[in-house]
């Protein structure tokens, strides 16, 4: 069927409601005007208010509170508006929900969801453009997710709600109006594994003009126009799709980068101390004498994301840069 | 407020179950002051001697199916809510044995048995837990009660102010007890707060809310019945100040330069477990025997206590990566495959 990546986020939602009492949603906005990104649109109609619920303006409170609230038997999924605005629950997210299992010697679990935006491209200035979401998969105790693809978009949700600990899904600002197409009977999804979207052509492994591009959310789709341009050049790539940003399925990179001997990392976050940086540092860590080349990585300009649309296209990852890190490291210049 | 001197005493058995609670608290404390002082137990402790009415009060109007909140200075808290004093001190030792297998301390007891949620050394940081809690089991459709401890410098946090609107909005059942001790470490509520009414405050979001004498074990127990009974029974949200002092410094780090010695010891004369052994002897409920005897039961918890905690097993340190995520035994990076610490044991968990 037809659809679009907010259309199944909403039918994960609708579907998780139906199949478990215990799921609610909370957040900004989430009732009566549907959801800031339209994500709940209708929900409110057909679920009620008190499982589709209005939130004051107090991100720390409604967060905390869907913590207690999963304390207490239920499986709260929480949205905040953006990656931004969660920096002000920060507190509850990683003293709280990331920390009160180990601390409780494993009495504690805290079996909540919570979804936010991320990203730039709209415009929307430095307080509302940031990638963070690789701060938080530095927090042991959080699962990280990414939905990149309608699939994941539709299926994750649930998966997450079945996990017995924290989970934050990262959802891309640009995704939400990508459409496609989305079996009928698409579910649930894998959570543990990065996927290989594209493979490098077959007569191209192991040969000078291969590369492994890993990526995720956001970046996806200029990952795969770039590795479709690549192709026409004579350099095959691997695309992979993290999907999980903690725990992070370095097999799938190890294995990918096994066979194309070169990699480049493309992260909307800024490049210090980022998501990038930990996989660069994996894959020198443990596929040094795989490595036909340094390790690239295209990130966003270390600058506050700028309003002005030059100036932010500037700052932020585009498919020209991926494709000059790929000839890059396949030594054909760039 | 009410006062001891005035409001008489109950049947001589509950007085006597009330103050044996108060010195079980404070008995406990200073053995944790003892064992800090001997280097068995580290990290950073704070006591609760001289506000043990508040816990003592506070409990006896719960019943096991509802929920406790507390914050870092909570040993007194987990004791009365029923977690035993050997988990609580094996905890402190780092213990196997410990109520949360060494990894919590001092500031951070749990207890999934008697549901004890913290131990929370964020201050204000239990709030919104206690709000979320409150509001399971009213989506539950469940006839339980969140309590939830804080001390009177939480109210300067945001989270105080957006738990009281969370809880008021929805009508949650929960029963706010803020323990006025006057300090926020050494900042005196006046230096730090434009409305010092505390009660006030929380009046100003629409919740019931009285001030307590807290080193009045009696006004406080008949203070936190009709509170929880409310609470229980669809009221909505409660919120009690305790005004209370504690006799010791913040925390064994504290020099306690902030105030003085001759306010220290004119609230010592106030001391509850005092005020209570007083009453209770003038009204013929305590004679000598029965207050030695009450001493020596107590001492001999707190000493089997000690054995329990001492004789203990730290908890393994190849257990180290245990309780970071549920029913995993990795830290949830992939570590089994990164050789982080050159190890490099492919799948291996520690």
């Amino acid at each position: 069927m037809k659809t679009t990546y907010r259309e199944a986020m909403r039918a994960a939602l609708r579907d998780a409601m139906q199949r478990d009492e215990r799921v609610f949603l909370m957040g900004e906005d989430v009732g009566r005007y549907g959801g800031s990104f339209a994500v709940s649109l209708g929900l409110l109609e057909e679920f009620g208010p008190e499982r589709i619920r209005d939130t004051p303006l107090s991100e720390s409170g409604f967060v905390g509170a869907g913590i207690g609230a999963a304390l207490g038997g239920m499986r709260p999924v929480v949205e905040i508006m953006t990656v931004n605005f969660s920096l002000l629950a920060l507190d509850q997210i990683i003293n709280n929900a990331a920390t009160l299992l180990h601390m409780s010697g494993g009495q504690f679990n805290v079996p909540i969801v919570i979804r936010m935006t991320t990203g730039a491209g709209r415009q929307l200035g430095a307080q509302h453009s940031h990638s963070l979401e690789g701060w938080y998969a530095h927090i042991p105790g959080l699962r990280i997710l990414a939905p990149a693809t309608l699939a994941d978009a539709r299926g994750m949700l649930w998966t997450a709600l079945q996990d017995p600990d924290p989970v934050l899904i990262f959802e891309h600002g640009s995704l939400y109006n990508m459409a496609g197409e989305l079996d009928d009977d698409a579910g649930a999804v894998d959570i543990d594994k990065a996927t290989v979207l594209r493979r490098a052509d077959s007569k191209a492994d192991g040969s000078a003009d291969a590369v492994t591009i890993i990526t995720y959310g956001g970046t996806l789709p200029m990952v795969l126009d770039a590795a479709d341009q690549l192709a026409g050049e004579g350099i095959g790539a691997d695309v992979i799709d993290l999907r999980t940003l903690r725990p992070l399925d370095t097999h799938t990179l190890l294995d990918s980068v096994a066979r194309t001997h070169r990699a480049v990392v493309v992260d909307e976050g800024w490049r210090s101390g980022s998501i990038s940086a930990e996989i660069a540092a994996r894959i020198s860590e443990l596929a040094f004498f795989d490595l036909d080349a340094p390790v690239e990585r295209v990130c966003s300009a270390e600058v506050p994301v700028p309003y002005a649309k030059h100036l932010e296209q500037a700052a932020l990852p585009s498919v020209e840069r991926v494709m000059a890190a790929a000839r890059r490291a396949v030594g054909a210049g760039g | 407020m009410t006062t001891l001197r005035n409001q008489g005493v109950p049947d001589a058995g509950h007085a006597q179950h009330l103050l044996r609670q108060m010195l079980r608290v404070r008995r406990l404390e200073e053995k944790c002051i003892e064992l800090y002082s001997a280097a068995k137990i580290r990290g950073f402790l704070h006591v609760y001697i001289g506000e043990e009415a508040v816990a003592a009060g506070v409990m006896e109007a719960l019943l096991p199916e509802d929920a406790v909140v507390a914050t870092y200075r909570e040993h007194g808290h987990a004791l009365l809510r029923g977690v035993s004093a050997g988990a609580i001190l094996a905890e402190m030792y780092g213990h196997a044995e410990g109520c949360c297998r060494g990894r919590g301390g001092s500031m951070h007891l749990f207890d999934a048995a008697t549901r004890f949620y913290g131990g929370n050394a964020i201050v204000a940081g239990g709030l919104p837990l206690a709000v979320g809690l409150a509001l399971a089991d009213r989506m539950a459709g469940r006839q339980r009660v969140t309590v939830c401890f804080f001390g009177e410098g939480a109210v300067a946090e945001g989270e105080f102010h957006e738990s009281m609107n969370l809880a008021a909005l929805w009508q949650l059942p929960v029963l706010f007890c803020c323990e006025n001790n006057l300090y926020a470490m050494g900042t005196a509520l006046g230096r730090s707060e434009s409305q010092t009414d505390i009660a006030l405050k929380a009046a100003g979001y629409e919740i019931s809310a009285w001030a307590v004498d807290g080193m009045d074990v009696l006004a406080v127990e008949e203070a936190a019945r009709r509170a929880v009974d409310a609470v229980r029974s669809g009221g909505g949200p409660h919120f009690l100040e305790l005004r209370t002092y504690r006799f010791r410094a913040h925390s064994m780090f504290d020099p306690e330069l902030y105030r003085e010695k001759s306010e220290v010891t004119r609230w010592m004369e106030r001391d509850p477990i005092s005020l209570l052994r007083a009453a209770m002897q003038a009204a013929g409920q305590l004679p000598d025997e029965e207050w030695a005897a009450l001493q020596a039961d107590v001492e001999a918890e707190i000493s089997t206590a000690v054995g329990f905690a001492e004789n203990g097993t730290p908890e393994p340190v190849s257990e180290l990566a245990r309780f970071v995520y549920s029913d995993r035994a990795d830290d949830g990076s992939d570590v089994g495959s990164v050789a982080g610490d050159g190890a490099g044991k492919e799948g291996a968990t520690p």
